[in-house]
């Protein structure tokens, strides 16, 4: 291999890869959300400064991320997986020996979620191997996604943790159908899932159920488990067009409302800034998508295209998942409002992935085909 | 060695990939769009329904406990009182160690009983954990100073100031107020669950019983916006209680003073009532017991130690408290026997001592072995001849008794201002057929027509019957209240109840009998010895004797010689003055010989006190 064999890249910026749409719309959307957390948190301070200070760390992540090259990612891809796989078996052997629910990993100076990493190794595995493919994918290719993308997705399920599961193979899936995946095998695939339904229901742990059958109808239960989107749906309902206005929400200052600085955030928003601020939310998180499959759509690699479009998708459906759980059109199933919701972990995992499409849309190939 | 895979058809697949990401595209339109749809449907059409729903959630009303009404007596001498008391409260909340806290309260102050503790965790178990209990009700001046100098080693242990009820006269007034004391789950049933939402006392026996009512008041209300458990978080409005009525009693706190110290350890009744309008001027029940004691929750030995005396203080003698009216009976029975024509002023009898029922064996003694002589209706009065009641009973038959018993009120409730209240029995052929299922001897009739037997009155209904007595058959429903002050300046006044009257076909038979009984007290032949002779002012009274244990044995006996428990009741009623009677008395004790005299004291101080006046 010679040195020009080496794929050359352009600059962006003289010494960073930062997309410049996308840092400003991330840049508002955390804003906002730092402004709804001051309210949610009951004016708690200390708590906004936390959260600044991991967004501080987090944004460095995306800077860093942004400026490993992309045929790097492609590189250690298959390093990643494996790592995180092994991560997912020790936790649930850990979690075994520790009888009851593990998600976290003691690494002493820190605790650490590996099915964090999966939200972003699932794609670029899947990602990395579909492009090694013929397009459209195989059955064969299809079959070996498949495992990709179920066998960490149902180790994370296992833990439990439903959310993280569903974004993960969410994530996959995407892959799946960017590399071409014949609509008559969607449909078959729905057909029989629709079939299988009633034996997957048998397997689901008992309030994965109670979670179904209380969206189904929460007022069946109003002070057990349909509570949560009761309430929330009452702090929803009751901001109106304009909200009761900042820091006067009452459901969530007089604790009606629970989870309201984490999962159900959103409701708070809905209710001091009303309608006008619950849409101006989904225009963000709809802008920062659509930023985001534009970079995938202008991604010079197979890899890179399908990673891309994957990483924007997994952030929309954690967001369109997040939302209609607290408005009351999907299960609670505990996933946070991306660059909103209080807690650390999610947030430098979205950032990550955020300084990955950067890298993407910034490290571009001089030469197209330099084969 | 080849590091790219192998080439494909890049162009293609781009075109693909794009097509299949404008499909991304729409689908995760579509999926906003669901989004804004819901949040608009939530907002705008589910508006009002939410809206109301979050402010039912964050509003909450508050009761607030009406100050209860205070009782005086018709002078305006308090009785019951609401007076501060200094409360222990813990909220359990906010102490730590909450056993250790105790343990160190409790040596901090020795007062503190097992049964406080006990008090406090079964109040604990009931609330949230937020809610100040009592700890310990009414510290002393002592133990508030002790505690407010050690109060920084107890954080959420704090002293409050509560109201409670105080009877200042204790024992003097226990058995007409009554006493108040915590709410049972059975007494909130029968009341309004609104009104009685922040009231924990509630009148238990007496006045504070009857005027439940009337003393309680009118809750009041704040309301305020809480969190989620309920912990209020600010005042939004306030609507201030309405305090219960002031009750001014028609009961002389002096005279029942009076009455109080003349039955000192001794056991029975005094009731004075007003003859003209039917006020209760006094009314005592002997022994008695400090109503104090209950307001608070009363201890269990304390209890019991009161339920279970032998000579009962808790009941209330005057109103239910029954038994034989002996000989006081006699000023009624010969009006009957005036009224049906049976005798006349001028009848008169030999008393040998004794008189037997013509075809029966059996001989009934008059108290007095050998005999009254030849005796009058008016001279039997006086000396209280029992044969000569035998004769004019048998000759009146016990239906022409029972009809002027029952006028005058006995043998039925006088429907006095007390639940309390017996009624007592006027015998019949007919309920002795239907109590006792056997008929009625004329041996009966006999007995009846000198109080004994069967028969039984409260000391409250002899008293009104001497008091229409004294009006020559005038009537009034005997009462304790005499106004009631709403919101301070509404006085209601009690009107006098006027009964059916007693109506005689000659109003000269009223006059044969009271000076018959003024006779009783000022002739030397009088049964009112007792009483005294020198009253400053004209009386007219009757006395009785009522047989505890009828027998052979204690007959020849001299009173000291018979055990206590055996011994005759004493009775005597009277009115004063003769002329222009405006009082009249009833005075029970039991196993002593003291009546009349127990009366003569209360006279006295009604007496001085009006010539005062």
């Amino acid at each position: 291999m010679n040195r020009s064999q080496r794929p050359m890249y352009r600059f962006t910026s003289h010494s960073f890869y930062i997309d410049l749409p996308l840092l400003g719309l991330l840049l508002l959307m955390i804003s906002f959300g730092l402004i709804i957390l001051y309210s949610a948190s009951n004016q708690n301070l200390s708590m906004v400064l936390r959260q600044g200070g991991r967004l501080i760390f987090a944004l460095g992540i995306m800077v860093v991320f942004s400026c490993i090259p992309p045929h790097k990612y492609k590189l250690w891809t298959p390093w990643i997986f494996s790592v995180g796989l092994l991560l997912l078996i020790a936790v649930m052997v850990m979690g075994k020996i520790g009888k009851g629910a593990q998600r976290w990993l003691d690494l002493g100076l820190f605790r650490f979620q590996p099915s964090e990493i999966m939200k972003l190794a699932v794609p670029m595995m899947a990602a990395w191997y579909v492009d090694r493919k013929p397009f459209p994918i195989s059955f064969k290719t299809l079959i070996i996604t498949a495992f990709i993308i179920f066998i960490p997705g149902i180790l994370i399920a296992k833990q439990p943790d439903l959310g993280t599961a569903l974004i993960v193979i969410a994530s996959g899936l995407c892959v799946i159908f960017l590399a071409g995946i014949r609509f008559r095998v969607i449909l078959a695939t729905l057909v029989s899932i629709g079939l299988a339904a009633p034996l997957l229901w048998h397997v689901m742990h008992d309030y994965q159920k109670q979670r179904i059958i209380t969206l189904l109808n929460p007022e069946q239960d109003p002070l057990g488990t349909g509570y949560h989107i009761i309430q929330s749906k009452i702090a929803i309902g009751s901001g109106g067009a304009f909200g009761k206005g900042w820091l006067l929400g009452s459901q969530s200052h007089l604790n009606f409302l629970p989870e309201h600085a984490t999962d159900f955030i959103f409701a708070v928003s809905s209710e001091e800034f009303g309608f006008v601020g619950g849409v101006l939310l989904i225009v963000l998180i709809v802008l920062i998508s659509l930023r985001c499959l534009y970079i995938a759509r202008h991604a010079q690699t197979g890899f890179t295209r399908l990673l891309a479009a994957s990483l924007a998708m997994t952030f929309f459906l954690s967001a369109f998942i997040n939302i209609g759980m607290v408005m009351g059109i999907l299960p609670v199933v505990g996933i946070p409002l991306p660059l909103v919701s209080y807690g650390g972990t999610a947030m430098v995992t979205f950032l990550a992935s955020f300084g990955i499409l950067m890298s993407i849309s910034s490290h571009r190939i001089l030469f197209n085909n330099i084969e | 060695m080849r590091l790219m895979p192998p080439p494909k058809n890049k162009l293609v697949e781009s075109q693909r990939h794009y097509f299949r990401l404008s499909l991304l595209v729409t689908m995760l339109i579509i999926f906003s769009l669901i989004l804004v749809l819901r949040l608009a449907y939530l907002q705008f059409s589910q508006y009002k329904r939410y809206a109301t729903l979050s402010l039912k959630n964050q509003m909450s009303i508050l009761p607030i406990s009406p100050p209860r009404g205070i009782i005086l007596d018709r002078n305006g001498v308090i009785l019951a009182d609401n007076i501060p008391v200094y409360v222990l409260e813990i909220t359990p909340e906010r102490v730590k160690n909450l056993p250790e806290t105790i343990q160190r309260l409790r040596t901090l102050l020795p007062s503190i009983t097992e049964e406080d503790v006990e008090n406090f965790h079964h109040a604990q178990r009931q609330n949230h954990a937020y809610v100040p209990l009592p700890f310990k009700l009414k510290l002393t001046q002592e133990e508030v100073a002790v505690f407010a100098i050690n109060q920084y080693q107890f954080p959420g242990i704090s002293i409050k100031a509560r109201l409670m009820r105080y009877y200042p006269l204790a024992e003097k007034t226990a058995h007409v107020l009554g006493y108040v004391s915590r709410i049972n789950e059975q007494e909130l049933k029968s009341v309004s669950s609104t009104n009685y939402r922040a009231t924990n006392f509630i009148g238990k026996a007496g006045i504070e019983k009857y005027y439940e009512d009337k003393l309680h008041g009118q809750v009041g209300y704040q309301q305020i916006e809480t969190d989620v458990s309920g912990r209020a978080v600010r005042v939004l409005s306030k609507q201030a209680p309405v305090s219960g009525e002031k009750i001014y009693l028609t009961i002389d706190s002096r005279l029942q003073t009076i009455a109080y110290e003349a039955m000192k350890d001794k056991r029975g009744a005094v009731v004075a009532i007003n003859v003209k309008n039917g006020d209760i001027l006094a009314m005592l029940s002997s022994p008695s017991y400090d109503p104090n004691l209950f307001v608070n929750g009363i201890g269990r030995d304390d209890y019991n130690a009161l339920s279970n005396a032998h000579d009962r203080p808790l009941f209330n003698r005057a109103v239910r408290g029954l038994y034989p009216p002996a000989s006081t009976i006699k000023p009624y029975v010969a009006l009957a026997g005036l009224e049906k024509g049976v005798v006349t002023i001028d009848t008169k009898i030999y008393d040998p001592g004794w008189y037997r029922l013509p075809q029966i064996k059996h001989v009934y003694h008059d108290w007095k072995r050998t005999g009254h002589g030849v005796t009058n209706v008016s001279r039997a009065i006086m000396v209280s001849c029992d044969t000569y009641f035998f004769q004019l009973g048998n000759k009146l038959g016990i239906l022409s008794i029972e009809d002027m018993l029952k006028q005058f009120g006995f043998g039925s409730l006088t429907q006095v201002d007390l639940v309390e209240e017996a009624s007592g029995i006027v015998p019949s052929p007919h309920w002795k057929r239907q109590t006792k299922g056997v008929a009625w001897y004329p041996g009966d009739t006999l007995i009846t027509s000198i109080g004994q037997g069967f028969m039984l009155a409260s000391p409250l209904q002899l008293a009104n019957a001497v008091a229409g007595l004294s009006q020559h058959g005038q009537r009034f429903r005997p009462h304790l209240i005499d106004r009631a002050v709403r919101n301070v300046d509404k006085t209601v006044f009690y009107k006098p109840h006027e009964e059916r009257p007693v109506q005689l076909s000659n109003s000269g038979y009223w006059n044969i009998v009271t000076d018959a009984m003024q006779a009783v007290i000022d002739n030397n032949e009088g049964t009112g010895y007792r009483f005294g002779r020198n009253a400053p002012y004209k009386v007219a009274g009757k006395t009785g004797t009522a047989q505890v244990f009828g027998g052979a044995q204690y007959e020849k006996k001299r009173h000291s010689e018979i055990p206590e428990a055996l011994r005759d009741h004493s009775l005597f009623i009277g009115f004063a003055p003769v002329d222009n009677p405006d009082i009249a008395i009833a005075v029970l004790v039991e196993n002593d010989v003291v009546a009349a005299s127990v009366a003569r004291q209360v006279m006295d101080a009604y007496f001085e006190m009006k010539g005062k006046k």
